[in-house]
Order: structure tokens, then sequence, then C-alpha cells
């Protein structure tokens, strides 16, 4: 399904100018407003990385929060450790993530479906105790973790901090988004979905699935890993237990909310699970309120209760619905 | 010596708990194809259960087999209700609603019981129970139980009627309908089993442990370790798996507080143990996939 | 006296392809009927729509009762007791296991130590082999496991499989010989499916031709095997 060109221009010049709106209407164009959609932007990265390899690629993944804290962390240790400029740990926290997700992707290989769930599960509940490990915790910070300094604006441009967060991810993103879908229109992509949809006939055609499987690995914990790194320069601190397993749990929601292999999915599933993230406590007082719930609803039960939900009535997602209704209207 | 003792000891109570859930996984891998990424909240929500029914005066024991008989119909019913419509989604979709679940029961027992932890009574009287110098009385009492329990469920395999069209359902559904057994509701009871082993499973643990939601996710991570070394297709294989495991575990760690001790050194203890665990599954898993006693599935083209 | 099988404009496919487009056919009480055919002519499916397999349409009566749509145990629970493709036998269960599985729906617990000496009695080696696991025995040896698990479930009718299948044909032919004794000791109907034409109407005394799922030719045994164009065509003559 494509979307036309034309569209996605429209919205990136939306994107570009609606911040600029600020003097007209300072509390919708506020800081923190923009901030928040700087979250999702980073949210929709690590989606687009889960989905590569996920609906892309077939390889479930349930611990790619390993990822994320993989690049987080490189890009804190060295703004911390070697005072690097933001914008440059972004290429090295993609080269350290891809590494790390190719070597990941190397025993992956013999594991399908369940099993490599189990092991990226196994990933995910491992990783807080990893970052904590006694003797990484000269570069990690240990429990405390690292703080850092938010990016400013450059060349002295009239922006606050958070203006230019925004454009610094929109322009991160938009760049990512492209190369996804580059990758996904070439013969390289197709290889992919063929390896995801049959592989025993992609094996046989000729098409070097080890390789296929494996670099895509490291593509996709490429990407979630400069989210991770965008991240840690937004929120300006990394701490082990803000990656736990639920924070994979999040990307899964992501990832089958907006649309299992679907590109714009992938931006749907982040804006989604940031808004729901963020809007948990008053949907939580709203149940309690109005429905009689006696008790406090987290975000994690409204997530758990979409998976399942979603599982039965929309599998293929917000956008997979959308197409579906686009059409039967069209007849 | 003594010392060396205690850590099996306490690696054998340990390794009782990991042989129970291991097996309530096992159960249902063998019977549905599926690994049960709920296994140990399930069973973390059941102990609270227990606690709850406590907390308003009941008896330990009576607590014990009510939350053991709930987290039975519990697991029935999320078979029936939740899991029943689904047999035939790609594996993605149906480790999706596991990991639903997971959320689920994990922030619904976050949010009626808080997260404040919570301490656990042990059922095992102190002074009589317990051999002084090797095992406490709840870790006896822990592996005592859990034998039992583990008695009775081979029992009912071997020798009963039920028992029995529960192996013929999980070992071929088609042929076992063609026999005239109930293969839905088959499945449903293997559920319910599994559920209420791991009951069992949290319940005596949480003594040790002590009570909180978050208290399951590191020995679900060791039991899928023992499962997998044991073989995830074998029953009593995931049951020794799990006592290796919980023998290990102990083992790595004393060896790192010896180590520390001797030299000053600190290479593993007490906070890596779930690195160990991944190192397990992941070993595991690339090498040896059908454990020492499960069977490799051969893929059909 | 009113057919035990009724079976009228039967339809089945597997997912969206038809497989069966208008068998009919019916079986007495007591008799042995056959269903011949070439290889995806539809026998195979006939008696898996019969067992609700399946998707199925049209008329299936068992006994006067409409079993279309019923849960496929729910039909064996009727008494029939179906041999399929392949043996089927629990290989990891011990043959006395796969024996007592049979026994699992029965009322009548005191009828089935006797009925076990009688299968001992058409079977006398599974009593040799009563605590292996069903997966190490022959290949003859397991049909024969599944034949006597079939004769466990006190069936009133018994569909066969092609169980001459991957058999040499000596353990054919003592097979067959066992399952006319079955047929006639037990009283129990059969329904025979298979691609020995000459060893199935030796048995059976009606049978059915089958073609592309539809029923061709029909009538005694002993008339179809002499008709010049089945001679030809099954009987290589």
């Amino acid at each position: 399904m494509k979307i036309p060109m034309k569209w996605i221009w429209g919205l990136i010049v939306l994107a570009f100018i609606i911040p600029l709106f600020r003097p007209l209407l300072p509390d919708v164009v506020s800081d923190y407003r923009l901030f928040l959609v700087t979250t999702m932007m980073i949210a929709a990265i690590a989606v687009l990385g889960l989905n590569l390899l996920t609906g892309f690629n077939g390889q479930i993944s349930l611990g790619h929060g390993a990822f994320y804290a993989v690049g987080a962390y490189t890009a804190a240790i060295l703004m911390d450790q070697v005072n690097m400029p933001y914008w440059a740990t972004l290429p090295c926290a993609a080269v350290v993530c891809f590494v790390v997700g190719y070597l990941f992707g190397l025993p992956a290989l013999k594991l399908e479906g369940h099993y490599l769930a189990l092991a990226t599960f196994a990933l995910a509940l491992a990783v807080p105790q990893i970052l904590k490990y006694k003797w990484l915790e000269g570069l990690t910070g240990g429990v405390q973790g690292i703080v850092l300094s938010k990016p400013e604006a450059p060349f002295g441009l009239p922006l606050t901090d958070d203006q230019w967060l925004y454009y610094y991810c929109l322009i991160i993103m938009i760049l990512l988004f492209w190369g996804a879908r580059n990758l996904l229109d070439s013969r390289s992509g197709r290889a992919m979905m063929a390896i995801r949809d049959q592989y025993m006939a992609a094996d046989t055609m000729g098409i070097d699935t080890a390789l296929y499987k494996t670099v895509t690995f490291g593509i996709s914990a490429a990407y979630t890993g400069i989210a991770g790194a965008l991240s840690a320069s937004a929120i300006a601190f990394v701490a082990p237990d803000s990656f736990n397993f639920f924070l994979s749990i999040k990307f899964l929601i992501g990832l089958v909310v907006g649309g299992v292999g679907s590109l714009a999915g992938s931006l749907v599933g982040g804006i989604f699970y940031v808004l729901i993230d963020n809007s948990a406590q008053a949907i939580s007082t709203f149940v309690k309120n109005d429905l009689g719930l006696p008790f406090d609803l987290s975000a994690y039960t409204i997530f758990g209760i979409l998976l399942l939900l979603l599982m039965y009535l929309m599998p293929m997602g917000i956008v997979g619905g959308v197409y579906l209704a686009l059409r039967r209207l069209r007849g | 010596m003594e010392q060396f003792l205690q850590q099996i000891a306490s690696g054998l109570a340990n390794g009782a708990i990991y042989a129970c859930v291991a097996l309530a996984l096992v159960m249902i891998y063998v019977s549905t194809g599926h690994i049960n990424f709920a296994q140990g909240e399930m069973a973390m929500f059941s102990t609270y259960i227990a606690w709850q029914l406590m907390d308003w005066g009941a008896n330990y024991w009576v607590a014990f087999v009510a939350a053991v008989l709930l987290s039975f119909c519990m697991g029935v019913i999320v078979e029936r209700v939740i899991l029943r419509p689904l047999h035939n989604a790609p594996v993605l979709s149906i480790v999706v609603v596991f990991i639903g679940l997971l959320a689920i029961f994990n922030s619904t027992a976050g949010s009626i019981w808080s997260y404040l932890i919570k301490e656990f009574p042990s059922p095992f009287p102190k002074s009589s129970f317990g051999i002084a110098g090797v095992i406490g009385s709840h870790q006896l009492g822990v592996v005592m139980v859990t034998l039992v329990v583990l008695g009775l469920l081979f029992l009912f395999f071997r020798y009963t009627p039920l028992g029995l069209a529960m192996r013929a359902a999980a070992q071929n559904p088609q042929m076992a309908r063609l026999v005239g057994v109930r293969v839905d509701w088959m499945l449903a009871l293997g559920w319910g089993l599994a559920s209420a082993v791991g009951a069992v499973a949290g319940i005596m643990v949480a003594h040790i442990v002590y009570l909180d939601p978050n208290m399951m996710a590191g020995i679900l991570l060791y039991a899928f370790a023992g499962a997998l070394i044991g073989g995830i297709s074998n029953p009593g294989g995931a049951v020794l798996g799990g006592f290796i495991v919980g023998v290990l575990e102990n083992m790595v760690a004393f060896a790192g507080n010896q180590i520390e001790k001797a030299t000053g050194v600190y290479i593993i203890g007490n906070g890596e143990k779930l690195t160990v665990a991944l190192i397990i599954v992941i070993f595991v898993l690339t090498v040896k996939p059908a454990g020492l006693f499960g069977r490799v599935v051969v893929k059909r083209v | 006296m009113a057919a035990l099988l009724e079976v009228k404009g039967l339809k089945a496919f597997y997912g969206q392809t038809q497989a069966l487009y208008d068998i009919g056919f019916d079986i007495a009480a007591g008799g042995i009927t056959t269903l011949l055919g070439a290889n995806g002519a539809g026998k195979t499916t006939t008696l898996r729509a019969i067992c609700n397999m399946l998707r199925t349409e049209g008329t299936i009566r068992f006994d006067g009762q409409d079993i279309v749509g019923w849960a496929t145990e729910e039909i064996v629970r009727l008494r029939i007791a179906h041999v399929p493709e392949g043996r089927g036998t629990f290989t990891t269960l011990t043959v006395e296991e796969n024996l007592r599985i049979a026994a699992y729906t029965r009322r009548d617990k005191a009828a089935v130590h006797a009925d076990l000496d009688r299968i001992f009695g058409y079977f006398p080696r599974l009593k040799e082999r009563l605590q292996q696991q069903a997966g190490t025995l022959s290949g003859g040896e397991q049909q024969m496991l599944a034949i006597a698990r079939a004769v466990m479930l006190k069936p009133r009718l018994m569909l066969f499989d092609e169980p001459s299948f991957g058999l040499a044909p000596l353990i054919v032919v003592e097979i067959f010989r066992i399952m006319r004794r079955i047929n006639q000791e037990e009283k129990v109907s059969m329904l025979l499916v298979e691609q020995n034409a000459a060893l199935a109407l030796d048995l059976a005394d009606t049978a059915y031709v089958l073609e592309t799922g539809r029923v061709v030719m029909s009538g005694p045994a002993s008339v179809v095997k002499n008709d010049e164009n089945i001679r030809k065509s099954y009987l290589g003559y």
C-alpha cells in the first residue's frame, strides 16, 4: 500500500512549520507539547526498528528494549566520558547496535517463532542487570546512571532547547524512514519479505537467507539503538531500570497497534504508545470515578487488554484496518 | 564444607521451585505447542490470592488449597476464553497474546495489592523441621511439597484414564478424537493443571523472595532455562532441569563469593543471576535445543 | 431394513478446494462395503467426511441419526471406529495404553476385560508386546494395533483407510483374514477403502467405485469384480 508522495511531503512541511506558530498559539505549540511530540518521533523510530525485523523479516523479538538501551548508553557514555557532541553519538550508537544486533542474529538463525521469542525475552529480562554489572560501573554509572546535558540549538538559532530537539529528531526520523522505504522497495527488501513469507522457498531460490537474517537483525537493532541514543539526549539521563522488560512491551504495542509490516504503522504505533503512556493517569481516574473500579488502572493493564483485543479484532493494526476500510468504501 | 552443603541444599530448594514452573511450562508446550510467557505472572497472581485469603483470616493450608483451586479455574478459563479462538492464528499473534496476559496479570496485581513488598508466612515450624546447619525448615518444606505435587501428577498421568486421555490428546490430537477423547477439554484441563502447579511454586517461593508483583520474572527465566536443559518436550526432563539449574545458580554465586573472598576481585554474584540464566538459555537454544531428554521437531517442508 | 449408514449428496471441502461433489451410498448392518478408485478419487476423503474431519455438506445418517456437523469425538462416541491412513497409533504410548485409551469412552467397564481377551485371540502378537512402545512395532503390528484399538471401541461400524498400505503381502492377507473374522464374530459392519482392489473385492459384499469425487459404479462385489472396465482399470487383466 503506497501513500502518495504529495501527502508525505505535505505532512513533512506541516511538521516543519507548526512549531513556528508558537507566537500565535503559545499554549498549543508549547515546549511541553513539542517535547511530547519529540518523544513520539523517537518512539516511532524504535518501533520502526522492531518492525523491520519482525514485521518485514518475520523474526519475532520481545527484546528490542535491549538495543534501545545499548544505543542510549553508548550515546551517554560517549558524551559523558569523551565529551562527544550529541549529534556525533548517533552514528556511533548505530554502529555499535548494528554489531550487537548482528551478533545476536547469528545464534538466532537457528531459532524460530516461540524459541526466538524466548531468547529475546530472556535478553530483555537480563538487560537491567547487565547494565548494573559491577565491572561496567565505571562506564555506566551503575544504579545511579549518567546525567547528561540537553542539546542546544546550533549556530545561535533563536530556538529553545525543546524546539531544537524537535527539529533534530524530526530530521533524523525523516531520514531513517526514507532509508527504510528505499531498503524495503529494493531487491534486498523483497528478499527480506520473501524470507518472512516463505522461508523454504526463499532459501531454495538462492537467497542467502542467513546473511539477510543476520544483517536485518543488525539494521533493526541499529534503528532502535538510534532511537535510544536520541532519547538519551532528549531526557538528558540514562539509568538501568528504565530499560526493563516493560519497555519491550511498549515497542510490541506500537508494532501491533500501528500495523505489522507497515512503515506508516510504525509512526502510528509510536505515537500511540506514547499517547497511552501519558494518558494512563487520566484514563485511570476516569475509570475509577466514572466506572467505579475499586483500584487504579495501570497503563500496562490497558496495554495488555489492547494487545489481546487487537489480536482478535484488528490483527493488522490501525493502518491495516484503515486500509481495509478504505478498500471496502471504494467497493 | 558445611557452607557448601548449605548451598547445595538451598540450590535444591530453589530448584524445586524452578522444577514446578518448568513442569507447568512443559505441560502447556507439549499439549499446545505454545510457550506460556505469562506463566510466572499467573503464578504470582495466585500467590496474591492466597495472601489475600490469609489476610482475611484463613488458615495457611486452607488458603493454599483455595488459591491452587482458583488458579486451576483461572487456567481453564484462560484457555477456553482467550486462547481457544486463536488456535489457528500465526505465532506472532499468539506470542503477543501471552505478553498481553503477562502485562495484565502483572499490572493488575500491582494495582490491587500495591507494589509494596509484603512478607509471606511459612507453614513449616522453624524449630522442629529442617536439618540444622544444612537445610532450613522452609527449604526442606519446599522440596517435600514439590516432590508430593510432582508425585501426584506423575501418578495421575501414568495410571488414571483421564491422565492417559490427556497424554493421548497432547501426543496426537486428531487420533485422540478418533478414539472419542474430547480434545478441547483436555487442553483446558492441561492449562488448569499447569496453572495450579505454577500457583504451588509461587506460594512456596513467596516466603523466600518476599511477595511483590515482579517476584516471578527471574524465577520464570530460570524455569525456562531448566525446561530447556531437560528438554522442553519432556516433563521428567523439565523437572530434572529445574533442579539442575537451581543448584547451578547457587554454585555459580557461591564460587563468585569464594573468589571474591580469596582474591578481593568481584566477578560474579547475586546481582548477575538473570544474566547467568540468559547465558544458559542462549547456550542451550543454540547448542542443543532439544535439551538432555527432549526431541527435536523436524520441520516439514 | 434401514441401512446402518446412509450417505446422500455428500460434498466435502479442503479449505476452498472441493474434493467430493456428490457421494451417495448405503451400508447395511453387518455388511462389508468397499470404496474403490484411483488416487485422488476421494475415497479417503469420504471416510474423513463421515467423521467430520473436514468441511462437509449433504446428508450422513448413522442409524437414523443425522451426524453432519457433529464434532469428530461425538461421532466416534456413537460407536463408529475409524482406522486411519498411516495407522495413527499413539507412538509414545505402550501397546497396552493404546488399547486402554480406546476403552476410555466405554461405559461397560466389566466387558472390557473380556473384549481384551478376544482381541488377543485375533492378534496374539500384540499380547506379547503389551508393554512395548507402539512406535517400535513393525508396520504390520502397528496396523494390527490400530485395528485392535478400533475393535476395543466396541463399534457398530468400522472404517478402514488403506489397511494394506506399506505392508508385505503375507501380512496383508493375514490382516484381511482377521478383518473377516471380526466382521463375523463381532458382528460389526465395515466400510473399507482400498487401493488393492482384488483383495477388497474378495472381502467385501458390496462395492462402490469413485472417480474425482463422484460415485460412478456400484453393485454387489461379485458383479463389480467381473465388470470388464473394472478388470482393466483396477484389476489389471
